[in-house]
């Protein structure tokens, strides 16, 4: 028999990260069907070029740190990471972005501190902030959805030969491109709410914006999917969508020109779902006790609504998630749960006088 | 005064690999990561570095004698910015555009930790020929750097190399520019700040890259059993 000394935690859950990370792609599956239906080929074909790039990044390091290049691919973590990243970039993002946002997600952001489980920032987050700031002009390219006046949806074809433009074809992106709906209510000076939702093709929705209310209902289905599997605990999602809709509430700004949106505008908006369920539920970069979660989920929600309503970029959960991933030591530190059968540990406090 | 000064060959490898004022001691960051975005700017600046160091060593050195320790700091500080302002001025005549563009970092090198260093911990402790000697030559380390580092920054940020050398050396260096890539797209990552620290980590990974290669090598040239023994060896394993 062999005497193994074991450290706590001496239970563990039944799951392993190989089964998590499938779960994690399965519940995106319904995102990424939307999305398609909504946007067009472009995603479909990024996630799967992304994905390559990603396990070719992922096999790449493993080699050169001489580990198991198997054993690495095989907990999906880096296919996870392509798909939100595939998830989070415009759909016709063209192929030598994708490749340096993923690469660097896999490279740096993961493997440079020590790969799965001591990544301090979200990977995928990262890869995608390197590209916001580097790239400004190729991350607005979002297509109009499906069923705007004016505007086809872009075959097959046209979508690989606009990720490819080596494959021939010359697609005008300006006329085949349309600000989102949360870009729109940012440049508003003008009109109403009411106005603009009568006047602006990309805000015609029947809750929220056009095509991206459905995506992320979408996301909201299968972050409850993974809610139901155990996947994570309720308390960061709830955290960042209370956050985000106590902020709404709060600076909405009535509803006229100087307004920031409804809440249901927002809570349907950009990547706020996405955010909420597979992003700011990363159990390595976010915070770890179930109250250190509710926190880290406020915080990414409040800097969420800060960013969309006074900011500069088009969307925001990015920037909220890194800022509050660089939060998430501290969140830690003072959140820590008590140990049965003792008392409080007084963390953070002065050490009481010796008596 | 206590400790022997060094020789030539100990004070330039020094400064220029194993004391690397940018790289070993991590000093003088903010100009470091603050200018080096493209290799003009690096260049002025690190030249800039090298005649206050120097200069700050020599006088520095002259004047150890005479300085009380209790106040020897303040005054060393006030050496420095003489000459800081010297090297601005003659900035200001020679290439004012590149003074224009380099800024407040000019007058900030009067707070560049090394200088101040190398001052108080070499130039205040031995004599005038090794002081200015070590200031070229931790000048030189930093310069070097520097220019690695905005070489990098520009090629990969901008696609051009030597990008505007004419603010430095006049217009004879207008054709010195290469473009590397035509039609480049900014990768505007490597020019902002956080690619100064990205691209500074890599450099310093690089460095000890080497300077475990070397030192690995080292070793096993001392680990080899001599060749020339005659001696069997009868216990033990060769390895």
């Amino acid at each position: 028999m062999a005497l193994i000394r074991q450290t706590s935690p001496h239970t563990r859950g039944a799951e392993t990260t190989s089964r998590v990370m499938q779960l994690v792609m399965l519940a995106a599956l319904p995102g990424l069907l939307v999305t398609t239906a909504m946007f067009g080929w472009g995603t479909f074909i990024n996630l799967i070029w992304i994905s390559l790039i990603a396990v070719g990044s992922e096999a790449l390091v493993a080699r050169l740190r001489k580990r198991p290049v198997a054993f690495y691919l095989r907990d999906y973590s880096a296919l996870v990471t392509a798909v939100l990243l595939a998830l989070a970039l415009p759909p016709l993002a063209p192929w030598w972005l994708t490749l340096i946002g993923t690469a660097f997600a896999i490279i740096v952001a993961k493997h440079l501190y020590g790969g799965l489980g001591q990544n301090p920032f979200n990977p995928a987050m990262v890869g995608y902030v390197l590209l916001l700031i580097s790239f400004p002009a190729d991350m607005v390219n979002w297509l109009p959805a499906a069923g705007t006046p004016g505007y086809e949806t872009l075959s097959f074809g046209q979508s690989l030969q606009a990720i490819f433009p080596f494959l021939g074809g010359n697609l005008d992106y300006d006329a085949i491109t349309m600000a989102t709906a949360l870009d729109v209510v940012r440049e508003n000076s003008s009109l109403t709410w009411s106005e603009l939702q009568a006047t602006n093709a990309a805000l015609g929705g029947t809750f929220a914006g056009k095509g991206w209310e459905w995506v992320n209902i979408a996301y909201l289905a299968g972050g409850l999917f993974l809610l139901y599997r155990k996947v994570f605990t309720w308390h960061a999602p709830v955290g960042m969508l209370g956050a985000l809709i106590v902020m709404s509430l709060v600076f909405k700004n009535g509803s006229g020109s100087d307004t920031h949106g409804t809440v249901l505008f927002h809570l349907l908006s950009g990547a706020t779902m996405l955010g909420a369920f597979f992003i700011v539920t990363d159990p390595v970069s976010g915070a770890t006790s179930n109250r250190g979660r509710l926190i880290f989920g406020a915080g990414v929600g409040i800097l969420v609504y800060v960013i969309r309503a006074w900011g500069g970029y088009p969307d925001a959960v990015a920037f909220a998630v890194l800022l509050m991933n660089m939060a998430a030591p501290t969140i830690d530190y003072y959140t820590q749960p008590r140990t049965y059968g003792h008392k409080k540990p007084r963390k953070g406090l002065a050490k009481p006088e010796d008596r | 005064m206590a400790s022997p000064t060094p020789e030539a060959r100990e004070i330039t490898l020094n400064g220029l690999w194993n004391n690397n004022p940018a790289l070993v001691q991590l000093l003088g960051l903010c100009p470091l990561l603050g200018v080096s975005n493209s290799v003009v700017n690096a260049l002025g600046l690190g030249l800039a570095t090298i005649l206050v160091l120097a200069g700050s060593n020599l006088v520095v050195s002259l004047i150890r004698h005479q300085v009380n320790d209790a106040i020897r700091l303040p005054v060393f500080v006030m050496v420095i910015a003489a000459l800081t302002t010297c090297v601005e001025l003659l900035m200001q005549a020679f290439t004012y555009e590149l003074y224009q563009i380099l800024g407040i970092f000019i007058p900030l090198i009067v707070t560049n930790c090394s200088i101040l260093g190398r001052a108080d911990a070499f130039a205040s402790k031995h004599p005038p020929g090794a002081a200015v000697l070590d200031g070229l030559m931790m000048g030189a380390g930093f310069a070097l750097v520097l220019v690695v580092l905005g070489a990098l920054r520009e090629s990969i940020g901008q696609g051009t190399l030597f990008a505007n050398m004419h603010l430095l050396f006049g217009p004879v260096a207008k054709s010195w520019s290469v473009v590397l890539v035509q039609d480049y797209k900014q990768f505007l990552f490597a020019i902002l700040p956080p690619g100064a620290f990205f691209f500074m980590g890599l450099l310093i990974a690089v460095k000890n890259i080497v300077d475990n290669r070397i030192s690995e090598a080292k070793k096993a040239t001392q680990d080899k059993p001599s060749t020339g023994s005659k001696r069997v060896r009868v216990t033990g394993t060769v390895s």
